[in-house]
Order: structure tokens, then C-alpha cells, then sequence
């Protein structure tokens, strides 16, 4: 029996499966900087998010009579992500919360892959920051880097009584760079390291950069969107009087640029799309960074910029050659 | 930088000309063969010999019935052993002549030089001879040299790019004919009235490129006003697709739903033209023709001139038979070729190439959901968006069809290849195309 089907006779090897499991390689080198810097408690974080995230969606599957997808390994990443936005002390029972809602709610229930018009990572990483604040905003670090990093006396009296593996609450640059907390900058070389308290996966620029590497070696994403969103945000900080480099480097500027503005579902897709997504994240980025009650803005600016693609695409139409709309 | 760069239109699918530095090799030995009455764009022909007829290589059998009917001829001297009707594997119906090979290969009388003295001989000889583009289409060639009257065509292009993995027939013929095909350029551009010609190939043919660069050299000066170019153009595919090719090229825009005329140029593949000239010289219609046979089924792949109407199966076994059994037969390239249905199909006209792949090659991955990741997009040489006009064609919304001018599609298949998510986006904007062409003649938009 011969086959019969319609041209093309032969697929390019890629697959979507394939583009997830690069994404997930690329989130590697951040997870061991993770674990260096937040200690093991940060890979229970992780372990958590990944497995509700999994587990939500074959059951979504189960409960809606939809083909399983858990498979295209989506979910996995979409956990990894989620996990990477929160400090590495967040009760596991929260961890698994988020998961569940960013899969459940922000995925499955618009119709899973490829029909959510929001990040599931991110409304996952909002939904935790609305519903539970304090533990949210409760950045932790272990407290060998801490001290280290510890200038202020009565600070450096409280981490001498601490083993050097516990995680010790220690304030963001960002949130110390807004006079919002007391504390002290890091320097550069802290920044770009990661050594210094915040979320598990953003802290290490270092860590990122490698998996950035992968990802571009490999033709996953490309640089409009992540260019458009950081050179942007750096210099209108810089303009606004901040200092460009700790805007550069900390916070969730780098991995949000590179790893959550350009999930393909909820970016647009031509290159005038990308630029205008990442300049209206940098623009959002910036207000918020200087001018809200939040010392951070990525994900909010992110989100807001998901909302509008749909629209940015609309308006970012290639012209068809030799259509109606082409001057011929 | 590199990472930040335009979109690069096009696909660069794995090449496989496995036959390029093959010679043509001919194949004759077959008992049986079958010509249909139909093989090119618009009706074919009605039967001109019966069961129990004679006949020899190169006498008409069909007799055209339509306005862009070209004849067909024998390409084998035996006895008719059938005529009947039979379904085609795209759908249509056609008669079958069915002939029992003698092996003498004696040539018919009719066959002699065509006597061309003005514009009407030429066209009247090119119809006589059967010619449809050999490329692939099967646009009967006569209608291609004959633009109407309100189209300036100023330039000849011929397209010798062979864009398609593993086919190799254009490339073979450009190195062992060349001159022939320098020749039907300047017939060709002679009674179309043209200066220009402009011969394209990929870069991946370079020795087609000299070889043809000194067959202009020496033959120029027969036709002293044409200018004939030849001109490489990068390795991607569909370079070969004629509207993309005269874009690259030329700079000029074919209209949606438009043809090559409307920009001003008649495209002919290097084998049309070829042909036209040794037709002119021997008279011998169009009844054979050169195959790239190749594929992962079978022992070892080839390139074969064997006569139109050679059974597909016939033809597999004299060029070496298969290793393992075939899944997939293809008809033509694995991006645009026709999968046939049943192996003892005849080897047709417009036949470039067979393909015959293993039970593995013969399975595509299943389809997984779209994520926007825009591969399509950038691949479309038509600017279009692929993914949504595949979602407007399942729900069948035909205003979005149009209004996101699906019509401009050259249907290459650039989008079904790159996709990640394995999604039928050609498969199904074809489908949309022709219900909104169905729609757009009965005059109802509904």
C-alpha cells in the first residue's frame, strides 16, 4: 500500500517539543547558579513548581476530553520559569499554588498551548505577588553572601549568630537603590555573578548569559525583542538619574527580556511587532522601576505588552506580494 | 549582527542531489507502456487510434478537444493493445492507451522537421509537438509563446534553478545539451519578439553556469540583437517558482492571481526550450523525457531518459529496483511533487523526477498546536501569514481569505515545512484558495 498525502513530502526536523527541550537546557546553567547562591531550598522550589505545573496540565487534559499534551514539554518550562520569579524561601504549598493557577488558569482554560494570550509564567508569578506580598517580596539569600556583602553594623551583629548555609532575609539592590529598605548595594561584580538576594533564577546575569548562548546558537529566539526592551530601559534609568548598570544588572530585567518577552505565543511575530513589544516593555519597565510603589516592573510591563500583541500584530501585518494592498 | 537579521525568506531543505554528477542514461526495455490522453494544464485529448491499431514512435494517438489541447503521440512502435477510461491520481478522468512495445522503436513517418516560415508556423509547430512546460506544471507551451496582444513582454527567462531537492534533470541537461538550449532561447525569443533573455540557476550549479556562459559565447552571433545572461541566483528554495524568481531577478511584481505576462516576462524551463529546439531540427514530438529517480526505497538512484507513458514500476525495477518496500511514490520534488497512488502509474510529460521513499520517509509527524513562533511567516516568499490563513481556511472563513489575499500563495510549501508544530498550513490554504475561487466565479461572496 503506497501513501498519499499532499505536498510537502518531507518536514524540517525541528519540532516543538525540540524548541521546549532547548528552552529547558538554556534554564540550566541558572539553576546551578541557583542552587550556589539559594542552597537546595531553591531546587525544592523548582521541583515543586515543575511537577504541579505537569501534573496540572495532563489532569486539565484529563477533565476537558483534550488530546494529552504534557508531553511538548510546555508545562515543564512554564514551571521552571514560574520558579525562577520566586525567592527561594516562599512556602512549597504557594510554590505548588502559582503553578497550579498559572497552568490551570492562565493556559488550559484559554485553551492550552498556543491559545493563552497572557505568559502562564507570569500571571503565575502576579497571582502570587497579589495574593501573598509579604512572602513575596521576602528575598532571601544564604547567609555566607550576605555577610560578605553586609556593611551596616547592626546587620552584620544580627548574621554573625547564623550558620553560613541558612537562608538570611536580605534586601534587593533595586529596592535599596529606591530607598524603600535599608541596606547596601552590591557591586558590579556581585551583580553579574548573582551573588546578592532576590528571585532564584534572575539573580545570575553570568548563569543567563550561558543559556542565552544556547539559545541563540540553536535559533530559539533572536535579539529584537530582548535589544528593544534592555537598551531602552537601561538609558531612560540612566536619563531619569539612576545608575544604567544596576539597572542593567539586577532585578528581572535580563531573564525576563530573554526568556519570558519572547515565549513566541504572547509576543508578536514580525521583526516591527518585536520592536515595538520590546520597547513598549522598556518604556513600562522604566516607569515602574522609577516612579511606582514597586521597586521591580518586568513582569507587570510584560504582561500589559502580552495583552496588546494581538493588536501590535494587527497593526505590524506584512504586505503580501502582489496583493491588493502591495501598489501593483 | 547575526542574530538580528531580516527574515530570509524561503527554506533551505537538505539537498540530496544525489544524481548530480550522474550521465543520462537511457532506458528502453519496457514491454508495456500507457500514455494518458492528459497531461497538462486544460483538457487533454479524445483517442485517435483504436484496440488492434499499429503504431509507431512519434505518430499522434489524441486528437486535442479544447482551445489549449496539445497532441499526443506514441513514444514507442507495437500494437494498441486498449483504450480505455481511467481516473487520474489528481481526480480527473482520461483516456488510457494502453500499447504493447514491439522494441523496434521504428519512427512514423510524420515525423519531420516542421517547416517555419512566419509567427503562425512556430506556434502551429510547438502545438503540434506536444510541448507543455516540463517543469512541473504542464502549461501547454504554445499559449505560453503566444502572450495576448495587450501584454508587453519584453524578456525570455529561463528557468534553470531546479529549487527542489534531489531532482537533477534541468543540471544534467544543461551540461550535456547546452547548446541546444542556447538555441531554443534565441527561437524562442526570436518569435516572441524579445531582446532579453535571462537564464536562471542556483549557486549550487555553478559548472551549468560556465558550461552555459560558453555556449552563449559561441552562439551569439546567429541572433545578434539577443542578449542572453545568465545569472546565478543563491540556493534557497522555491528560487525556482516563477514569480519569485522574476522578483529576484527583475525586480517586477506578478499580480496576485496574475501571470507571469502581466510582469512582462514569459518564463520556459531549460528542458521547454531545449526541446523546442531539437523539435525544429528533427521533428520528433514530444515523447520522451529525462527523470532524476531517486529515494531512500531504492538500491541506487539515477537519471534516465525513457519514453512518456513508462510505467512508474517498470521504470524502479530497470533502474536497479528497491532495497525495502516503497511507502511513498512522489511525482515530482518532495516539496511540491504528487504522492500516487498506485505504482504502475505512467511517467507523464511534466515527470521530472520519481521518488520513491521507505515505509519510514513515507510518515509524517502528527499535527501539535500552533505557537505563533512565526516560522511560517518568515518563510512565506509571499509575505504572507501562514498560520492564520490555515486557521481562516479550517473555519473556512472565506472574507479573511481575501481579504489576507490567500490568492497570493504559490502554494512552495515553505510554511508545512518549517513548521515546529508539523501544522498542514499549505495543505489547507490550498484548499481555502479553491473555494474562494469557486465562490469568486459563481460571483457570491456568502
Amino acid at each position: 500500500m503506497l501513501r498519499v498525502s499532499a505536498s510537502p513530502h518531507i518536514r524540517d526536523p525541528r519540532t516543538t517539543k525540540g524548541i521546549m527541550l532547548d528552552v529547558i537546557i538554556s534554564l540550566m546553567p541558572a539553576l546551578v547558579a541557583a542552587v550556589l547562591i539559594f542552597g537546595p531550598r531553591s531546587l525544592a522550589v523548582v521541583a515543586v513548581s515543575v511537577a504541579v505545573a505537569v501534573i496540572t496540565e495532563a489532569l486539565s487534559n484529563l477533565v476537558l476530553k483534550r488530546k494529552q499534551t504534557v508531553n511538548d514539554l510546555s508545562a515543564v518550562v512554564t514551571g521552571i520559569i514560574l520558579a525562577y520569579c520566586l525567592p527561594a524561601g516562599l512556602p512549597l504549598w504557594m510554590v505548588g499554588l502559582g503553578a497550579a493557577v498559572a497552568i490551570g488558569a492562565a493556559k488550559m482554560l484559554f485553551g492550552g498551548l498556543g491559545d493563552n494570550f497572557a505568559n502562564p509564567a507570569i500571571t503565575g508569578r502576579i497571582f502570587l505577588a497579589v495574593s501573598f506580598g509579604t512572602q513575596m517580596s521576602n528575598s532571601v539569600v544564604l547567609a555566607r553572601f550576605a555577610k560578605t556583602g553586609t556593611e551596616i553594623a547592626n546587620q552584620a551583629a544580627q548574621l554573625a549568630s547564623v550558620a553560613e548555609t541558612d537562608l538570611v532575609t536580605q534586601a534587593t539592590p533595586l529596592a535599596v537603590a529606591r530607598n524603600m529598605v535599608d541596606g547596601s548595594i552590591p557591586d558590579y561584580k556581585t551583580l553579574f555573578l548573582g551573588t546578592h538576594a532576590g528571585t532564584i533564577g534572575e539573580v545570575s546575569i553570568l548563569a543567563l548569559l550561558i543559556g542565552v548562548i544556547w539559545l541563540l546558537i540553536r535559533s530559539v529566539i533572536d535579539l529584537w525583542i530582548p535589544l528593544s526592551m534592555i537598551v531602552p530601559t537601561v538609558l531612560l534609568c540612566w536619563a531619569a538619574g539612576g545608575d544604567p548598570l544596576l539597572h542593567l544588572l539586577s532585578g528581572g530585567l535580563i531573564f525576563g527580556a530573554f526568556f519570558m518577552a519572547t515565549d513566541y505565543v504572547t509576543s508578536p511575530i514580525t521583526a516591527r511587532g518585536k520592536v515595538i513589544f520590546g520597547l513598549g516593555c522598556a518604556l513600562l519597565t522604566f516607569l515602574m522601576r522609577m516612579y511606582s510603589g514597586m521597586p521591580e516592573g518586568v513582569s507587570y510591563a510584560i504582561l500589559i505588552m502580552n495583552i496588546l500583541t494581538p493588536h501590535i500584530n494587527e497593526w505590524t501585518k506584512p504586505i503580501p506580494i502582489g496583493g491588493s494592498k502591495s501598489g501593483k | 549582527m547575526l542574530f538580528i537579521r531580516r527574515a530570509k525568506q524561503g527554506v533551505h531543505p537538505p539537498d540530496n542531489k544525489n544524481t548530480r554528477n550522474m550521465a543520462i542514461q537511457k532506458l528502453d526495455a519496457f514491454d508495456t507502456i500507457t500514455i494518458p490522453l492528459d497531461m497538462q494544464v486544460g483538457p487533454g485529448c479524445d483517442p485517435l487510434v483504436a484496440k488492434g491499431d499499429t503504431v509507431l514512435v512519434g505518430q499522434q494517438i489524441g486528437e486535442p478537444i479544447g482551445g489549449w489541447s496539445v497532441p499526443v503521440h506514441s513514444s514507442v512502435s507495437g500494437l494498441v493493445e486498449r483504450v480505455r477510461i481511467e481516473i487520474l491520481s489528481d481526480g480527473e478522468t482520461a483516456h488510457y492507451v494502453t500499447i504493447k512495445n514491439d522494441h523496434q522503436y521504428t519512427v512514423s513517418p510524420e515525423v519531420k522537421p516542421p517547416q517555419v516560415n512566419n509567427k503562425d508556423d512556430f506556434l502551429a509547430a510547438i502545438r503540434a509537438s506536444g510541448l507543455v512546460g516540463m517543469g512541473g506544471a504542464a502549461f501547454p507551451t504554445f499559449v505560453k509563446l503566444n502572450p495576448p496582444p495587450d501584454k508587453k513582454v519584453d524578456l525570455l527567462m529561463v528557468n534553470g534553478a531546479e529549487c527542489e531537492p534531489y531532482i537533477t534533470s534541468d543540471h544534467r541537461i544543461m551540461l550535456q545539451y547546452p547548446e541546444e538550449i542556447i538555441q531554443g532561447c534565441q527561437i524562442a525569443a526570436y518569435w516572441l519578439e524579445v531582446k532579453d533573455v535571462i537564464i536562471a540557476i542556483e549557486d549550487n550549479k555553478l559548472d551549468a553556469v560556465s558550461t552555459l556562459e560558453k555556449a552563449v559565447l559561441k552562439l551569439q552571433d546567429r541572433y545578434p540583437d539577443i542578449k542572453i545572461k545568465v545569472r546565478t541566483l543563491p540556493t534557497r528554495y522555491p528560487h525556482g517558482a516563477e514569480t519569485v524568481q522574476i522578483r529576484k531577478l527583475t525586480g517586477r511584481v506578478v499580480p496576485k492571481g496574475g501571470l507571469p505576462f502581466d510582469a512582462g516576462v514569459v518564463v520556459q524551463n531549460v528542458q521547454t526550450v531545449r526541446f523546442i529546439a531539437t523539435y525544429l531540427a528533427t521533428g520528433m514530438p514530444f515523447v520522451r523525457r529525462i527523470i532524476t529517480l531517486d529515494g531512500s526505497a531504492l538500491n541506487h538512484a539515477g537519471i534516465y531518459d525513457v519514453p512518456i507513458g513508462a510505467h512508474i514500476d517498470d521504470v524502479i525495477v530497470a533502474g536497479g529496483g528497491t532495497k525495502s518496500p516503497p511507502g511513498k511514490i512522489i511525482m515530482g520534488g518532495p516539496m511540491m511533487g504528487k504522492a500516487i497512488d498506485e505504482i504502475d502509474r505512467p511517467i507523464l510529460k511534466h515527470n521530472n523526477t520519481i521518488l520513491v521513499l521507505n515505509e519510514k520517509d513515507a510518515v509524517l509527524p502528527s499535527e501539535t498546536a500552533c505557537i505563533q513562533c512565526g516560522a511560517c511567516v518568515r518563510a512565506c516568499p509571499s509575505q504572507l501569514l501562514p498560520h492564520e490563513l490555515d486557521s481562516a481556511a479550517r473555519r473556512l472563513d472565506l472574507a479573511t481569505l481575501d481579504r489576507d489575499d490567500a490568492l497570493c500563495c504559490i502554494e512552495c510549501g515553505c510554511c508545512a515545512y518549517v513548521c515546529p508544530s508539523k501544522r498542514h498550513l499549505v495543505q489547507n490554504i490550498i484548499i481555502g484558495k479553491d473555494l474562494l475561487l469557486s465562490v469568486q466565479k459563481k460571483g457570491r461572496t456568502d
